[in-house]
């Protein structure tokens, strides 16, 4: 059997059955999320009321690591308020790039299934495209990018 | 690319020793993670075998100083050194003479130069250069700030199902209007040869000068610039087992002395008053400032070690490697290779259904197999295919058949992982 740190079933399964996975109609706040390393795009819309996220959907295409990374990102959020939401996203964030401790407390919950993501720079902007997306939301920004990052490392566009 | 040459077969004792050849190249016996690295990478760049890398530690321990400049015994040996490699480049080219080879940082520097030099220099408001679907970014970018800057127009050359040019669009092209032509002779992204001698032919009855972008030819096809009659040839070092950073210019000399210069600075003048410099002669206009020696002396011992085998057995042995894993490939349902031209270098380019072409990086790489994932610098060519991205595989003839093995198991272990 082929072990495999980062391709966990729970990765895969949320790949396979992403949770959240569409578009709301009457959406509140919205942003697109693009990486043009690989051309991935993904779309959140959520509802905010209250400061507080009612509903969330993500839809896009993308690799298994940022799809499931989205949807149990949305699973996480959903009925947060946008503060719980933001500190979210700042640990995931840390998270991804190395900088998190996981021995002293946290609210990522089964979400640290990505640490492994920590050791291939190259996909740690798949992880982080939702949340970078979710981030613009909350914030009304238009769209998010993985290049306007400047907590991940830079990656090499050649050719 | 001719097919596997029937005397190579018959004839062994002229065949290459294969693995004393993969021996001379010390990166190959890295593991990766545990697993011995299967390095299929080399259309991004190849790897450095110990005599070129012997050569460049030679020159920096007992050769290096600036050249063209002082007279002491260093800056003499340095100079003499990056001339022979220059004339190494030409010979591998089989370029009449020496002047017609500059050294730039790379194939990508190359083609500036020749949009700074001669494109921006002749080229006006209303003309047309034609591309081909297949070109690297690096042959589309430079024409498109070209044409935005004078009014000139990109004219594209269609590619078919198969991601070979079509020929007939790309005559139908031509017009009084056309001025340029930049092709790629080898697609990076699908290992496509391109027929560009009759290409070339056509454009020149039509009084069109042409760049071919040789980056992905080079390293594995003759290149003869005569034979071919191409106005100017571009390719780097690191895809033809030399350094990064260096870079050769083919121009016919004419073109090239007619031509403004790229970049200002140091040994490209003759003379520098404030009111007036004179430019020097080809090539030192096009080269200004300290040229990377060291890399181009590596870039020369580089062709003197590929010259060594032969291109023509580089070509036979990695086209039986293209056979063979074009076959296994072809064996795993799911697995689709995009870009099945009849004349292909050993690139080959896939999909797997369902599947991310960076999840398949990922898992491929914790089996300690290297290929590209991505767009691969060709975005058009994507487009033409409709895929975001793709995965490849690139060989050299440093490759054997039991990484491509490795390719396969690694193929199915990413489709069961995705089950």
């Amino acid at each position: 059997m082929h072990t495999n740190s980062l391709y966990q079933e729970v990765i895969l399964d949320h790949n396979r059955k992403p949770r959240n996975y569409g578009k709301l109609d009457h959406a509140s706040h919205h942003a697109t999320g693009h990486n043009p390393l690989c051309g991935d795009r993904l779309d959140i819309t959520l509802q905010l009321e209250d400061d507080q996220i009612n509903n969330i959907a993500f839809q896009g295409e993308s690799c298994a690591i940022c799809k499931a990374s989205a949807s149990m990102m949305t699973a996480a959020v959903k009925g947060k308020s946008r503060e719980n939401a933001e500190i979210l996203i700042h640990e995931f964030r840390e998270l991804a790039t190395g900088k998190l401790d996981t021995n002293q407390p946290h609210h990522l919950g089964r979400l640290t299934v990505f640490s492994g993501i920590r050791d291939l720079p190259t996909r740690v902007k798949c992880a982080i495209l939702p949340w970078h997306t979710l981030h613009a939301a909350l914030n009304s920004l238009d769209g998010a990018s993985t290049e306007a990052d400047d907590s991940a490392p830079t990656i090499p566009n050649h050719s | 690319m001719t097919p596997v040459n029937a005397s190579l077969k018959s004839d062994v004792s002229s065949s290459p020793d294969w693995e004393k050849i993969r021996a001379d190249f010390p990166i190959l016996q890295l593991n990766i993670g545990g697993k011995p690295l299967a390095y299929l990478d080399n259309a991004a760049s190849s790897q450095m075998p110990q005599q070129v890398i012997d050569r460049l530690v030679r020159y920096q321990t007992t050769q290096h100083a600036n050249i063209n400049r002082a007279v002491h015994y260093l800056s003499e040996v340095a100079t003499l050194e990056y001339h022979n490699a220059r004339c190494r480049l030409q010979q591998f080219i089989n370029a009449r003479e020496d002047r017609e080879v500059i050294f730039t940082s790379g194939t990508t520097d190359s083609i500036n130069l020749v949009m700074h030099g001669y494109g921006r220099k002749f080229i006006k408001a209303g003309d047309e250069i034609i591309l081909t679907t297949l070109e690297h970014h690096s042959n589309i970018v430079p024409w498109q700030m070209l044409a935005n800057e004078k009014g000139a127009t990109i004219r594209v050359v269609p590619i078919n199902d198969k991601g070979e040019v079509e020929i007939d669009e790309y005559e139908k092209l031509f017009n009084e209007r056309t001025k340029f032509v930049g092709l790629i002779h080898v697609s990076n992204a699908l290992g496509t040869i391109n027929p560009i001698k009759g290409m070339i032919d056509f454009a020149h009855r039509h009084g069109v000068p042409v760049l071919i972008d040789g980056a992905q030819a080079a390293p594995h096809i003759t290149i003869d610039v005569q034979a071919l009659d191409c106005d100017f040839y571009a390719f780097s070092a690191h895809k033809l087992c030399g350094p990064t950073g260096v870079g050769i210019l083919y121009g016919k000399a004419a073109l090239l002395e007619a031509m403004q210069p790229f970049k200002g600075g140091g040994d490209m003048i003759t003379s520098v008053t404030f009111e007036k410099t004179i430019y020097n002669t080809i090539p030192h206009k096009f080269e200004a400032g300290t040229p990377p020696i060291a890399a181009a002396i590596g870039f020369g011992a580089a062709v003197e070690y590929l010259t060594a085998i032969g291109i023509e057995h580089i070509a036979a042995y990695e086209l039986g490697l293209l056979e063979y894993a074009t076959a296994c490939l072809n064996d795993i349902p799911g697995v689709r290779i995009i870009g099945t031209a009849a004349e292909k270098t050993a690139v080959i380019s896939f999909a797997i259904d369902g599947i991310h072409p960076h999840d398949i990086g990922t898992i491929l790489n914790q089996d300690g197999i290297a290929v590209r994932t991505g767009h691969h610098c060709a975005q058009p060519v994507m487009q033409r295919f409709n895929v975001p991205a793709t995965s490849r595989a690139s060989f050299a003839f440093y490759n054997k058949k039991t990484e491509v093995d490795a390719l396969v198991a690694g193929i199915k272990t990413v489709q069961k992982i995705f089950l």
